[in-house]
């Protein structure tokens, strides 16, 4: 008896809620906090001296201020940062920075020369990823407590190996691995004498104009207005970036105004908001350039007749206005554009004949190889327009897909045959780019440079190594503009890279928010110049 | 015979030792199949041809970082060192730290494993009270168009795609008609609510508010859990009143029916109590099985509906190689796999006589 009265409730309750829904009205989002869709999943720690992931770094650009910045609203041209002024001595290696006066951590504890020589010594000390963008400069964890020190509370002087030109120095001290990080409060909560790296991975310590408030690691995080930063109080009271792995529920999310911006909109979802009177998109030039690379350590694809013949075989403009629509452009040179010395010459264009001439040129029929690509839906996309292309001029290409971490293990191993793949520049100089594509110091297995990308294609780089080297001593400006043209022209027509595309992100954002920059080519993003009308 | 009067037949005491041994077996069983579990996943772990030393180093790495984090990570000793280190970690509730978010392991889960558990909580809810009644209806009226509709209904539940289903639902009742809240657990502003003034207990937005009286969080969160747990729900309900509908039609066939019918019992009363107590004995299995495979996380829906919960973790953890975190989230789902499978054996004992020898 008892089991029937139960179940006729179950069954009514199940069909109220199933069939009467209430009509909710849905809030926007609130006025005085941007909402953001991102993946940020790749993020794998939050200490400025680890760092080294799009979305950590995007997080810590808001929460890190270091000595030298790039203003988000104006890319380019080098401020004031922590530091107010800056100076190179007459020997081309001596930099003395006055430190801002009057600028505070989150913390309250000033911002001194010491905490910023601590901080960049103290990236150089721990030597994770990003340590490179300093040590590249002659520090190392046994000479930097001289090389970097504080002559007083408001002078750092800072000493290089050599006469860089100045430019690429200043360039390096924008990245976030040169962030002046709160010495005091990271070494109370060191443990086992680790710099407070345990801590820092998830906390933060800056002077930037947010602070870290929560971070909930592939789910959430919000920052909160310092409004006493010596920025001033930036316009939105916090910023809450979600985790959205769906391009389409981004899109939904916006569509209905649940948050003010989505970053990662499929082209169609892109094309499919487009006329939304709400919703407005924002092109933004980014600094990943896809590439196909042809490993020399393969035979024939170290003829330079095969080579030059690869280049011919893609269809470059054809990807860009078809599924690629607006996600990336055509770009052939390996600097980004907007990067000190960038060309834009595009000297190829599918040509099967010409192709086909060549390959014929170097006595090859056909050829039989493997094409090693990251499992995403854009590379996949492009691999198989390759795959396409390139078996019209003989050359069969099996794909080879894995996941990041499994390419980039044969990739490290030199295991590959053709590979495409991705770079990002490191930091707005254009040596990030030339000391990876046209550099290789030791082409030998035992030079192991696994972090090379002309290194893990086996290419010795014999006509770029010297320009190279001597691009980044430099003095003069234009010269040194001049210096990198020249080296991608070479590289464009001998190197075993074929640069394809340059990413564009697609920002989609609510009509009334105004100054967000994700950062260009050569930055991160910026929410401290972000507002909602 | 009639089933139902054998009901009554066990004493109490006799009872708590069924539940006693049920208790020591699933505390055995608990352990061997832990055990196994971590071999497994351990095996699986080593030999797959993911190094998980480069999810950390990223790109630029040179070697010497290299061998310092693989150093770093424990891999430099030999395996059986490395598995021996681990079961006795593990059995200490530590899995290690994740390699993708610094925390450790238990922690991440933790944190993720409420939000799977309540939205496969009220997605079962869902399939059990639409599907039973569901299954019902249809056993009882074979080949009309009530049952012809539940069966199309169980085939849809079955093939739809999760993810195609998900999207269209958000589409329709998020997108056009507001009905329902969007992707996540809650909407942002009640998010900061949640985070500020709400104490949290148990993980469970839904628990947690109704126990801190924040009513308003509480209603916005189930806005925002009602499609998700429908679009789970379908495959579960699909699954239990294809079930349902085939246990009735076997029970309504036997004698004891007839004798009832003959007795002049009413209908309503012979299906609703009388078939359907015996009906409950495998249905308790089905539901338990259901109910599990819903714990494990369904990747799709978590990603349609940006819900941060486990399935979603263990597969991020999957692609970036980040083996502590799949081990640790694995040994959890199957650990509560094992318990639903024991708690659905403990009551298949108490509700079938014919089970307790």
């Amino acid at each position: 008896m008892h089991i029937s009265k139960t179940l006729t409730a179950a069954v009514a309750l199940a069909l109220g809620l199933a069939a009467g829904p209430v009509t909710f009205a849905w809030a926007e989002t609130p006025a005085d906090t941007l909402v953001v869709a991102d993946k940020i999943d790749d993020i794998v720690s939050l200490d400025p001296a680890e760092s080294f992931e799009f979305s950590g770094n995007d997080l810590l650009n808001n929460v890190y201020d270091s000595l030298i910045e790039l203003d988000p609203t104006d890319l380019g041209p080098l401020v004031p940062g922590l530091a107010e002024s800056w100076e190179v001595g007459p020997d081309g290696m001596t930099y003395t920075f006055k430190m801002r006066q009057g600028a505070k951590f989150h913390s309250g504890n000033p911002v001194t020369a010491e905490d910023a020589a601590w901080s960049l010594q103290r990236a150089v000390i721990l030597d994770k990823t990003p340590a490179f963008i300093l040590t590249q400069f002659g520090f190392t964890p046994d000479n930097v407590a001289d090389k970097i020190k504080a002559t007083d509370d408001g002078t750092l002087v800072i000493v290089t190996d050599k006469p860089y030109a100045p430019t690429f120095f200043f360039n390096c001290l924008t990245s976030i691995v040169a962030s002046i990080v709160d010495r005091k409060e990271a070494l109370s909560h060191e443990a086992n004498g680790d710099l407070g790296y345990e801590w820092l991975k998830t906390n933060s310590a800056g002077s930037g104009a947010y602070r870290l408030r929560s971070y909930k690691p592939s789910d959430s995080y919000v920052l909160e207005a310092v409004p006493t930063g010596w920025r001033g109080a930036p316009p939105l009271a916090r910023v809450f970036v979600r985790h959205v792995a769906e391009p389409a529920t981004q899109r939904l999310l916006l569509e209905n105004g649940d948050i003010d911006i989505a970053r990662k909109l499929t082209p169609v979802d892109i094309a499919g908001i487009a006329g939304n009177p709400d919703i407005r998109v924002v092109d933004e030039q980014r600094g990943r350039i896809f590439y196909l690379a042809l490993n020399q350590k393969v035979e024939p694809l170290n003829n330079p007749k095969v080579i030059e013949a690869v280049k011919y075989l893609v269809d470059y403009q054809g990807m860009a206005d078809s599924f690629l629509n607006g996600s990336n452009v055509v770009h052939q040179s390996f600097l980004p554009a907007d990067f000190l010395g960038a060309i834009d010459d595009q000297p190829y264009a599918l040509d099967v004949d010409k192709a086909k001439g060549l390959l014929k040129e170097a006595g090859i029929d056909h050829i039989d190889a493997k094409l090693y690509v990251r499992n995403d839906q854009d590379r996949l996309e492009i691999a198989q327009s390759l795959q396409n292309t390139m078996a019209q001029g003989g050359i069969n290409l099996e794909l080879r897909v894995g996941t990041g971490a499994e390419i980039l293990g044969e990739y490290r191993a030199r295991n590959q045959e053709f590979i495409m793949e991705a770079w990002g520049p490191d930091y707005p100089d254009p040596n990030t780019n030339a000391d990876t594509f046209a550099r290789n110091p030791d082409n030998s297995d035992e030079g192991n440079h696994t972090g090379i990308l002309a290194w893990r294609n086996a290419w010795p780089a014999t006509e770029t190594n010297d320009l190279t080297n001597a691009a980044v001593l430099e003095q003069d400006g234009d010269k040194r503009a001049a210096m990198y043209q020249e080296i991608q022209r070479i590289h464009q027509r001998v190197s075993p890279f074929a640069p394809l595309f340059q990413q564009i992100e697609q920002v989609a954002m609510r009509a009334n928010v105004e100054g967000f920059s994700a950062g260009g080519s050569i930055s991160s993003a910026a929410f401290y110049a972000t507002s909602k009308k | 015979m009639a089933h139902q009067e054998d009901i009554t037949g066990p004493g109490h005491l006799e009872r708590a030792t069924v539940v006693g041994l049920g208790i020591a077996e699933f505390l055995a069983t608990l352990a061997i199949t832990l055990l196994g579990l971590l071999a497994v996943t351990f095996v699986i772990g080593r030999v797959m041809p993911i190094d998980p030393v480069l999810s950390i180093i990223g790109e630029r790495a040179t070697e010497a970082q290299y061998e310092a984090a693989k150093a770093a990570l424990g891999l430099d000793d030999p395996l059986w060192t490395q598995f021996a280190i681990y079961v006795r970690d593990a059995a200490t509730g530590d899995f290690g730290k994740s390699l993708l978010t610094g925390q450790p392991v238990i922690a991440d889960v933790a944190r993720v494993f409420p939000a799977t558990l309540e939205l496969a909580t009220i997605a079962t809810l869902f399939g059990v009270l639409l599907g039973i009644p569901a299954g019902v209806l249809a056993a009882t009226r074979p080949g009309t168009l009530a049952d012809q509709a539940v069966r199309l209904v169980g085939l849809v539940g079955y093939s739809m795609p999760v993810f195609w289903l998900g999207l269209m639902g958000l589409l329709v009742f998020y997108g056009k008609l507001s009905w329902v809240g969007g992707p996540g657990r809650l909407d942002t502003s009640y998010e900061f609510i949640y985070e500020l003034d709400v104490t949290q207990r148990t993980g469970s937005i839904l628990i947690d508010s109704a126990l801190s009286g924040a009513w308003d969080v509480f209603a916005n969160a189930l806005t925002h859990i009602v499609l998700p747990a429908l679009v789970l729900g379908a495959y579960s309900m699909a699954y239990i009143s294809r079930m349902t509908r085939s246990f009735m039609l076997e029970q309504l066939g036997q004698e004891y029916v007839t004798t009832a019918r003959v007795k002049g019992m009413p209908e309503w009363r012979v299906v609703w109590v009388h078939v359907l107590r015996n009906v409950s004995v495998p249905l308790v299995t089905v539901v338990a099985l259901s109910y599990a495979a819903l714990l494990e996380g369904s990747v799709l829906t978590e990603t349609v509906f940006a819900w941060p919960g486990l399935g979603l973790y263990i597969t991020n953890a999957l692609f970036s190689a980040d083996m502590a975190a799949v081990m640790g989230g694995t040994v959890v789902v199957g650990a509560a796999f094992v318990f639903l499978n024991m708690i659905s054996d403990v009551l298949y004992r108490l509700l079938d006589p014919r089970a307790r020898t």
